[in-house]
């Protein structure tokens, strides 16, 4: 689908490069690498945040939004199995046996930063499976601020916050809103409902984030999240280049 | 070779185990294990029957690996996941096991890159656990004894952590627990480490003590919807 994936690539974007100097018998001696045996693998992207923010209704709109131009395949870890993955699956937005489930064991946050070797492993059989893939959506179980993805699993973070969570969420902080490389404040169609300021949010997130990007998003007026949709397509357009 | 060995018995080691409950969390779900004495007995059995057997796999591949009982490149990988996967009669069991097996693997390729790990990743990506474990203890410069020791105070912590998130335990009284259980793996490592000189060519005679109700427990967790761990 897009040959330029296929390509050499001298351009490692992980500085982990133990990858590139063996010639083991399989990738999973690099899962971290970019490019091995030159083939550039899939950019592979986390969507965390708190219970009930949205992730995966995020995630089907980004299926829905992106489906028709980029191969992909999602990995979700929700602490129900397969409560996550049913619901996209009912969605009908990805071909069913493109989504996986990973199961954490009641720690979402370790299987997503600290012992990251189920969600590897769930990651790299399906871009075996569905080579060549573009895409990888790696959807974290509901967690706290706290939570975030290692750098080892994942290429890009969304951290995924809604107003009814309390408009004071953002200037809390936290590894999760200070560090994702992109913060969706989310279900903004609910502010007046719940007397969530958008303004105090916006600014707050600022204030933490510097001049790493906010998205304000309502996936019920909005269903294929356009801004977090066109957020994507630009890294995958940097990860083409070698980004 | 002492922080190498606290460093592969570590369950901060990244190796896929801390999604894993061997069982219990089917156990607990059954209403069989509640308290922390419960928590006691059932890691004694499981020490007992398919704990000593995996650690005796374990023990007899790090020696073959990494002791030079057997040249490199004659250690039977191919034979020694058959021996393992022989003794688990349940499929979701096997596939629990080479799920932590394909998981050590990838992190011990990392962590302590090794001829033996490049052979057995050759063989095969998924390995069950004590070949893995096995595998990866030689690779890191330690003793047959010492991968024995592993495998059984990794299944007893295991069991522990998992009853701690299920069952919302005392900590504490958990691990006081797992104290009165370390004369039992210290007992049952050095019975395993014996295995070490095992011949090669007869390893189907290595131990095959096996938990029926471990293998009983996997299934109905693998049969089961909205479980939390892996098995």
């Amino acid at each position: 689908m897009h040959p330029d994936l296929l390509e050499q690539n001298g351009h490692g974007h992980s500085d982990q490069g133990h990858g590139h100097s063996h010639d083991g018998p399989a990738p999973e001696h690099a899962p971290a690498a970019a490019v091995t045996q030159g083939v550039r693998r899939p950019l592979r992207i986390g969507v965390g945040g708190p219970v009930g923010s949205g992730k995966t209704a995020l995630v089907a709109a980004l299926c829905r939004a992106l489906a028709d131009d980029v191969a992909l395949a999602v990995v979700t870890n929700d602490i129900y199995t397969t409560e996550d993955a049913q619901f996209l699956r009912r969605a009908g937005v990805l071909a069913e046996e493109r989504i996986t489930a990973v199961r954490t064991g009641c720690c979402p946050h370790t299987a997503i930063r600290d012992d990251i070797t189920a969600n590897l492993d769930a990651v790299e059989d399906l871009e075996a499976r569905f080579a060549p893939l573009d895409l990888v959506l790696v959807e974290s179980g509901g967690d706290n601020l706290t939570a975030t993805f290692s750098s080892g699993l994942v290429d890009h973070q969304v951290f995924v916050l809604d107003v009814a969570g309390g408009d004071k969420v953002p200037r809390k902080g936290g590894p999760g809103v200070t560090g994702a490389d992109l913060l969706v404040i989310n279900k903004i169609d609910l502010a007046d409902l719940v007397g969530a300021d958008l303004s105090v949010m916006a600014s707050d997130a600022a204030a933490v984030r510097g001049e790493r990007p906010v998205v304000m998003s309502s996936l019920r007026d909005a269903p294929s999240a356009p801004d977090v949709a066109a957020w994507v397509l630009e890294r995958l357009a940097e990860w083409r280049r070698g980004g | 070779m002492r922080a190498a060995l606290l460093l592969l018995a570590d369950g901060r080691l990244p190796s896929g185990s801390h999604a894993h409950s061997a069982g219990l969390e089917q156990a607990v779900t059954d209403g069989r294990v509640r308290t922390v004495a419960d928590v006691e007995l059932f890691a004694r059995g499981a020490l007992e029957t398919a704990g000593f057997t995996a650690a005796a796999l374990s023990a007899a591949t790090c020696a073959m690996a990494g002791a030079g009982t057997v040249p490199m490149d004659a250690v039977p990988w191919e034979r020694l996941c058959a021996e393992a996967s022989a003794r688990q009669p349940s499929a979701a069991a096997r596939a629990a096991a080479e799920a932590q097996g394909r998981a050590l693997l990838r992190t011990g390729r990392r962590v302590w890159p090794a001829a033996g790990l490049e052979q057995l990743a050759a063989c095969t990506l998924r390995p069950p656990l004590p070949v893995a474990l096995g595998a990866v203890a030689a690779a890191a410069g330690l003793q047959p004894a010492d991968a024995a020791l592993t495998v059984l105070q990794g299944s007893a912590a295991g069991l522990a952590s998992a009853a701690v998130r299920l069952l919302g335990l005392d900590p504490i009284e958990v691990a006081a627990a797992l104290a009165r259980l370390t004369d039992t793996v210290d007992r049952l490592a050095d019975e395993a480490a014996a295995f070490a000189d095992a011949d090669p060519a007869r390893l189907a005679l290595l131990p095959a003590t096996t938990g029926p109700l471990l293998d009983v427990l996997a299934e109905q967790h693998d049969d089961r919807e909205m479980t939390l761990f892996a098995s």
